[in-house]
């Protein structure tokens, strides 16, 4: 794994950004470009790190950015990834280049699946990086594909008779790795050793690679904005966002976590599951404790820990 | 030298596009367009060219892979028919916005529901503001002559704007035709590689597709006007290098008997060619009516349209497609706003026809030349709007 010592001290995405606060995306766009091993393009889709990053006259990003669309960030990096390959057929470009496309979960569990689904299965030299904050956030909150079970949001509000997201969440990387890529992971901003390390991994296989990372958002998850990291080590610690990763098929459990705390330490402080703590609702704790556990026992079943 | 070729509209424009080296094409298959995407897989797969032939799995997915080949400096072709159009629609505004000089081969088709894979123009009108180039074409020789010079009007740098070439659906799409073809290195000198301006190079980083709020927007806006009106200069210049290439002239609009016609008939594409045979039959007879052919419907060639219709008394404008709602369809709206803007008072109608690929035979092409001369001479229009061929 990749040690502090190793890293760059130079900033390719630079302060300045107006990302709120504690927002996870800043911080994942800050380690991702620290893992960086020769040129690279970013494609990034609509969202909250595009809006903010990108108000013009002003970039953060000191390395080529391209924005086009919410739905498209994959096969835009298909069309980047095919051109370089047709210069360099016709010697107008000679050097490698990274292609690193990132999107939200919006734009990756929802409007861009389809998009990101032919990328992977024509195999183009990509690495997909998914920062998931489990909600629209950029639009006002609205519910996703990634939205957990029981969270409020302006879509799926905390109703008096449904208390948030009745549906669950994606087996996003289960998808992907059903493409039959060679690398596909997730990964917390908490565990940055283990990110970066699965970013270089992620740019170094040939061929589609897929990062989800879950994404602290103090403003949609409605805590308090010093506490992104400590969420996101929570997510980990309380088994609701296994670290694992898929390589060439095969599953592979990056953080062990032996002592699970109970998943309400990670529900509790933030806003979108405080209406599950009414008497009414605390079934649905009971709920979300059950799919955890499920999920838990299903991904270290794949990877044969269980 | 040139030598002739039997090739249908599709293959026309895929073998022009195989001859302007392309660098990447990104296509879906969509009938009547489907030949164009496979007859370039053919060559990709036979290594008759050097090509990157992305095979998408969607229209908004090859516009978008087509945008992102088009920043990174690659010459790049696509192919499309109506609903694929309409699916790309968020796209070809994107791909204008952030000037990139696609080309892209429409074979043109009525759009859904009630669902119709024939020839008419309501998928490139229901796009019709969005920032590209387009050209229409009469014949398989046009629409192998007008691809090749896309790409060269697309990518001078005073342009850097997307470019439709459509074809009719159908009667174009699949009809087989002599078509005279240059070599292929006339071709390329006549292209030359593209020089692309700024790319999303990693040697020298920029930031492309930046937010651009209230204090922006309006000026890139302005500037793609700007873009559009400087077109009009290098299409004529682009043409004439062709003429001089080829002996085949070109310009923004294609007249037929406008020195002495009273009434003329002005539409896109293959149907000029049944006119201008009815008109000549008709013209044999003494009748003076004549036939204009808009080549250039974007930008909107206003100054020459004014001038071909300085001296007639009656125009009958044909529209294969409809503006729902409006009091005139899409061309007819462009030409009365000329006429207006050029204080020319002259009797238009506007006739629907063709749609879902409906055909429209000499003889009724004949009925609207009489009704024009008739209007000529009465100066009344009875309907300013009517749809013809349709049971009603």
């Amino acid at each position: 794994m990749v040690t502090l010592k190793e890293l760059t001290v130079e900033e390719l995405f630079t302060s300045g950004h107006r990302l709120c606060a504690g927002c996870g995306a800043g911080t994942i766009a800050r380690m991702t470009l620290k893992a960086l091993k020769g040129p690279t393009i970013v494609v990034n889709a609509t969202g909250c790190l595009e809006v903010s990053s990108t108000v013009y006259p002003f970039t953060s990003w000191k390395i080529p950015w391209v924005h086009v669309a919410f739905e498209n960030a994959a096969a835009v990096a298909s069309g980047i990834e095919s051109a370089y390959k047709a210069l360099a057929k016709r010697n107008a470009w000679n050097k490698h280049v990274d292609i690193i496309a990132f999107a939200g979960d919006g734009g990756t569990f929802d409007i861009g699946i389809q998009a990101l689904s032919g990328a992977l299965e024509r195999g183009h030299d990509f690495l997909y990086i998914c920062y998931d904050n489990e909600a629209y956030m950029n639009t006002g909150i609205q519910r996703s594909g990634a939205t957990p079970h029981g969270a409020a949001t302006t879509t799926s509000p905390a109703g008096k008779k449904i208390p948030g997201k009745p549906e669950f969440k994606k087996d996003f990387i289960g998808i992907c790795a059903a493409h039959g890529i060679k690398y596909a992971a997730t990964a917390s901003p908490a565990y940055w050793n283990d990110y970066i390390s699965k970013v270089q991994k992620g740019l170094e296989v040939k061929g589609p690679a897929v990062l989800h990372v879950f994404s602290p958002c103090p403003l949609g998850m409605r805590y308090d904005s010093e506490k992104s990291i400590e969420m996101a080590r929570l997510a980990v610690q309380t088994r609701y966002w296994p670290v694992y990763e898929v390589e060439d098929g095969k599953y592979k459990l990056n953080i062990k976590v032996p002592n699970p705390k109970p998943v309400v330490d990670f529900l509790q402080p933030q806003g979108r599951f405080r209406h599950l703590f009414q008497p009414q609702f605390q079934k649905e704790l009971e709920v979300i404790q059950q799919w955890v556990d499920a999920n838990w026992k299903r991904i270290t079943t794949l990877c044969e820990e269980a | 030298m040139s030598k002739i070729l039997g090739l249908t509209g599709n293959e026309a424009i895929a073998y022009a596009a195989k001859q302007s080296n392309v660098d990447v094409v990104a296509a879906y298959p969509i009938t009547p367009q489907t030949i164009m995407v496979e007859a370039f897989s053919e060559y990709v797969h036979n290594g008759e060219v050097n090509s990157e032939f992305v095979c998408v799995e969607s229209e908004h997915s090859a516009m978008s892979a087509c945008i992102g080949a088009s920043l990174t400096g690659a010459r790049v072709f696509t192919a499309t028919s109506s609903q694929g159009l309409a699916l790309m629609h968020e796209m070809l505004y994107i791909a204008s916005g952030l000037r990139c000089p696609i080309v892209m081969g429409v074979a043109n088709r009525a759009l859904s529901a009630p669902i119709n894979i024939h020839g008419d123009h309501s998928d490139m009108m229901g796009s019709r503001d969005c920032g590209w180039l387009q050209i229409y074409v009469e014949n398989v020789q046009e629409a192998y002559d007008w691809t090749i010079q896309a790409f060269k009007i697309a990518e001078d740098p005073k342009v850097l704007l997307p470019v439709s070439v459509n074809i009719d659906g159908w009667s174009l799409s699949f009809s087989m035709e002599r078509v005279k073809v240059l070599e292929d290195d006339e071709v390329a000198k006549f292209l030359s590689t593209r020089k692309p301006i700024l790319t999303i190079d990693p040697d020298k980083p920029i930031t492309v597709g930046a937010l651009c709020l209230t204090d922006y927007y309006f000026e890139t806006k302005r500037q793609q006007v700007e873009a559009l009106e400087e077109t009009a200069k290098v299409i004529s210049r682009v043409n004439k290098e062709f003429w001089s290439l080829t002996g085949r002239q070109y310009s923004s609009i294609d007249t037929y008997g406008l020195e002495d016609a009273e009434a003329a008939i002005i539409c896109l594409g293959g149907t000029a060619g049944t006119a201008k045979t009815v008109a000549e039959n008709l013209r044999s007879h003494g009748k003076k009516v004549g036939v204009i052919k808009p080549w250039v419907y974007r930008p909107f060639p206003t100054m020459e349209i004014a001038k071909a219709t300085k001296h007639l008394k009656a125009l009958v404008v044909l529209d294969r497609a409809c503006s729902f709602g409006a009091p005139y369809s899409s061309l007819c709206n462009d030409i009365v706003a000329t006429l207006y803007q050029n204080g020319k008072k002259l009797n238009v109608s506007n006739l629907v026809y063709g749609l879902g690929g409906r055909d429209i035979a000499p003889f009724d092409i004949e009925d609207v030349f009489k009704e024009a001369l008739k209007m000529a001479e009465t100066g009344l229009v009875k309907e300013p709007l009517k749809f013809i061929g349709v049971r009603e």
